[in-house]
């Protein structure tokens, strides 16, 4: 008998695509994705693959690396969340259009919710866009398998192909049948092909009839074809040989995780008999004939995918079609299975559902870190340029809107570029006009914040920048940036300085500093704001480096100071609410405050933070 | 078959925790689904796991309910809420079915299925295996799928550094419940033959 093995969605994903023996892969982290290459990375480990994986700067450069390995005839994937896809969206269309030699599998992970992420974009739409298709998985099961399909779909059409998971299949966990990964380094070998890979207008009008060819024909591919799922519909009871399904002529057409919750609820219900389920595997293209016989056979159907109708769209007629078009399910939000028994059941003409509902109260917030390196550097720039405008961005430090401290927050790199819009749109103010102290982190400054910094110098914005610099990309699981210094194999390679970046896109103002020396902080940033105003001013930019508490790859360097509460606490709630330090508790106004031992790092930020000096060092400690 | 929310606040060893219980329930030939928070949530706020363990495919009996497909665990079906945290039995009580069991980490404990798992973890100098004692207790009070000597195998099997300080926190919430349920209670569910 196998001993099944516990995977986690994103764990089956990344064995697929070994097992598919993919030689290539590239990605930059996001949640829900983060943990694909991940997991590649510790079976490469393991098993001594000869295979190259890297985390790219962003989704963009990641794709194009993928590509050209794939162009050289060898297979490749490229892992992003689903904005990553925004950022990578320009290679996509254009690699649609050249297609592959090697399959290369376009791995975007959903997040209906949204639980970590800016928007609830449909990445099958891409796909569509695209003219690709696109493959999405209802379990880890099926995740790891679709990886592998895609990528032979991929190589035998020449064409790049989408796997799209969502947040549940990405962080559910299923025993599988453990695989070992397949070494293949395959020979490279690059064609020269101009009117190919480097297309003319002419010859991309060529390239778009082969990649309309490619899409139909790929819609009958009997692989992915719909497929009625066995132990639904009166079939299961043997009614089907009778005829078409006179009796009972509805049916459901789902794919991803909501066809999970379907399968189970109607199962719950005991309905498994009492209607026809179709499971959707490539959402597009969907094949006409599905599409004819659906609407011929069945007088109404009931569509379910998440987020957005992407199979719905492509039936030719909605008359008889429920959904999001018609408001019978949801435009918003996650389809939890919740949702899917009350739109089941109003669909099937069954009574509702005892309503269960969550509390109304949203529970807790999330908090950055005791001791974490952004929150001293919140409260120095609240300090040091008070009521500014604070642009913020991509990470960890977007909870320091809890702090007052963050204003905006849009999208990878946006905090340096708003900055400078909000500068223009300041600047008739002259003196009048309020500080603007825009945060980024180091990663998100690689990844999309440097163009914006140029662009800022040279249209003369004047604002403070703070690289919040934790050497590491810590909300995703601490993955390397471009100043680590080496490859993930431990190869060592430049790090690059995030000084001399700054200094090459011409900012006149540079300093490092760390946090923990709040009160040093507070007066550079004060310098940094008088330089931004002084006529010989731009944009002054201050790297706040302290590395991440919870990374632990990194030294731990600072003396761990007991903090003792004095009787000069009045219990006035200033640490709380403006320091928000989670180690930190008022049990009740006008009481002392109460320090968690357990949770409290001893970063000694918080002698500074309290009004009433009612903070005092009991002892210190090497970290 | 059982439907277990796992619920507390991000640092907690609420994935641990479920990861543990996961893996005892392969170990006695179960299968299982889990829906686990990551990212910004982690970050101190609610954090909670649905796991949902039933029998295998292969194993399944002729009429047997089938098992499960989907990773979410819908409100009123969980038969047990193991809440590490206080904000946790507010936050995630609704998922709890007619007649399931709260198993509660309370300073205060006032039911008997809640317990000072902080307070005895304390006292072993061990805040961090908090979890580990409510988990202790629950399977030592009879109430999980699994029985607590099936437990401690799966953390034996686990090792680490910690195994020593975990096995001792598992074990005093697991005198704990069977203290409290001395006479008894039988399990929910029996192992597949």
């Amino acid at each position: 008998m196998t001993v099944n093995r516990i995977f986690l969605g994103n764990e089956a994903i990344a064995l697929g695509l070994l097992e598919a023996g993919c030689t290539l892969a590239a990605s930059y982290p996001g949640t829900p994705a983060s943990e694909i290459l991940g997991a590649m990375i510790q079976w490469k480990g393991a098993e001594r693959l000869p295979l190259h994986l890297e985390w790219s700067i962003n989704e963009k450069v990641a794709f194009e690396v993928a590509l050209a390995n794939s162009y050289a005839g060898r297979r490749s994937a490229v892992i992003m969340k689903q904005v990553g896809l925004n950022v990578a969206a320009d290679p996509l269309m254009s690699g649609a259009y050249t297609g592959v030699k090697g399959g290369l599998v376009v791995v975007v992970a959903d997040d209906p919710g949204p639980h970590s992420s800016q928007t609830e974009q449909d990445s099958r739409f891409f796909a569509m866009m695209a003219k690709i298709p696109v493959l999405d998985p209802s379990t880890p099961e099926e995740a790891r398998r679709f990886a592998r399909l895609a990528m032979e779909l991929s190589e035998r059409f020449e064409i790049p192909v989408m796997l799209r998971p969502t947040t549940r299949v990405c962080h559910a966990r299923q025993d599988l049948v453990p695989g070992v990964p397949v070494a293949r380094d395959s020979e490279p070998l690059f064609e020269k092909n101009p009117a190919r890979w480097a297309a003319t207008p002419r010859f991309r009008l060529l390239l778009h009839q082969q990649l309309n060819a490619k899409i139909l024909e790929i819609s009958r591919e009997r692989d992915f074809q719909p497929q009625l799922v066995e132990g639904f519909g009166p079939a299961a009871e043997g009614v089907k040989s009778h005829g078409p399904k006179k009796a009972f002529r509805a049916c459901i057409v789902a794919s991803g995780v909501v066809l999970a919750h379907t399968r189970e609820i109607l199962a719950d219900l005991g309905l498994s008999n009492a209607i026809d389920l179709y499971a959707v595997p490539m959402p597009h293209p969907l094949p006409h004939s599905f599409r004819d016989n659906i609407l011929g056979n069945y007088e109404r159907v009931l569509v379910l995918e998440e987020t957005q109708p992407v199979i719905e769209l492509q039936f030719q007629d909605h008359t008889h079609v429920c959904g999001r078009l018609n408001g019978l399910v949801p435009s918003s939000g996650e389809l939890l299975p919740e949702t899917v028994e009350v739109i089941l059941r109003s669909f099937l003409g069954l009574p509702p559902a005892p309503e269960i509902g969550a509390p109304a109260a949203g529970g807790r917030r999330p908090t950055l870190c005791a001791g974490c390196p952004h929150r001293a550097a919140f409260f120095a720039i609240k300090k040091a340029l008070p009521k500014g405008i604070y642009p913020s961005d991509i990470g960890c430090y977007t909870l320091g809107l809890n702090l007052g401290a963050v204003d905006t927050v849009l999208c990878m790199g946006a905090a340096i570029s708003q900055a400078a819009g909000f500068y223009h749109a300041y600047r008739s103010k002259g003196e009048d006009r309020p500080h603007i102290c825009a945060t980024i982190g180091d990663s998100t400054f690689f990844h999309a914040g440097v163009p914006a910094l140029m662009n800022a110098v040279v249209q003369d914005a004047r604002f403070v920048l703070v690289v919040l610099d934790n050497s590491t990309t810590a909300m995703t699981g601490h993955q390397p940036t471009p100043a680590s210094g080496s490859t993930l194999d431990g190869t060592p390679v430049p790090a690059l300085s995030i000084e001399k970046i700054v200094e090459a896109c011409g900012v006149g103002f540079v300093r490092t500093i760390d946090p923990y020396r709040i009160e040093e902080m507070i007066d550079l940033l004060k310098e940094a704001g008088s330089y931004v105003r002084s006529e010989e001013g731009g944009v002054a930019v201050v790297i706040a480096r302290r590395p991440c508490l919870m990374d632990r790859k990194q030294a731990r360097t600072w003396i761990r100071r007991e903090i003792r509460v004095t009787d000069q606490c009045v219990g006035c709630g200033y640490c709380v609410k403006h320091f928000e330090c989670p180690a930190m508790h008022l049990k009740e106004e006008k009481e002392p405050v109460e320090i968690d031992r357990v949770m409290c790092s001893g970063c000694g930020v918080c002698l500074v933070v309290c009004p009433h000096e009612a903070l005092a060092v009991a002892g210190e400690s090497e970290t | 078959m059982q439907q277990i929310i796992i619920s507390g606040v991000g640092g907690q060893g609420i994935l641990f925790v479920t990861r543990l219980l996961a893996e005892a329930a392969l170990d006695m030939g179960f299968s299982i689904l889990i829906s686990e928070t990551h990212g910004m949530a982690q970050r101190g706020g609610n954090v909670v796991s649905h796991l949902k363990v039933s029998a295998r495919t292969s194993k399944q009996k002729a009429g047997s309910p089938p098992p499960f497909v989907s990773p979410l665990i819908r409100p009123g079906r969980a038969d047990v809420l193991l809440a590490m945290h206080p904000d946790g039995e507010v936050a995630h009580g609704h998922y709890l079915r007619a007649g399931g069991t709260v198993i509660a980490n309370r300073p205060e404990p006032s039911t008997s299925f809640s317990v000072d798992a902080a307070g005895i973890a304390l006292n072993l100098e061990s805040p961090v295996s908090t979890n580990l004692v409510l988990l202790g207790f629950a399977a030592g009070s009879g109430l999980l799928f699994c029985p607590p000597e099936q437990v401690r195998a799966t953390l034996e099997r686990f090792g680490g550094k910690q195994l020593e300080i975990s096995l001792k926190a598992f074990q005093a919430g697991w005198d704990e419940g069977a203290r409290r349920t001395a006479g008894g209670a039988e399990r929910v569910s029996e192992p597949p033959a």
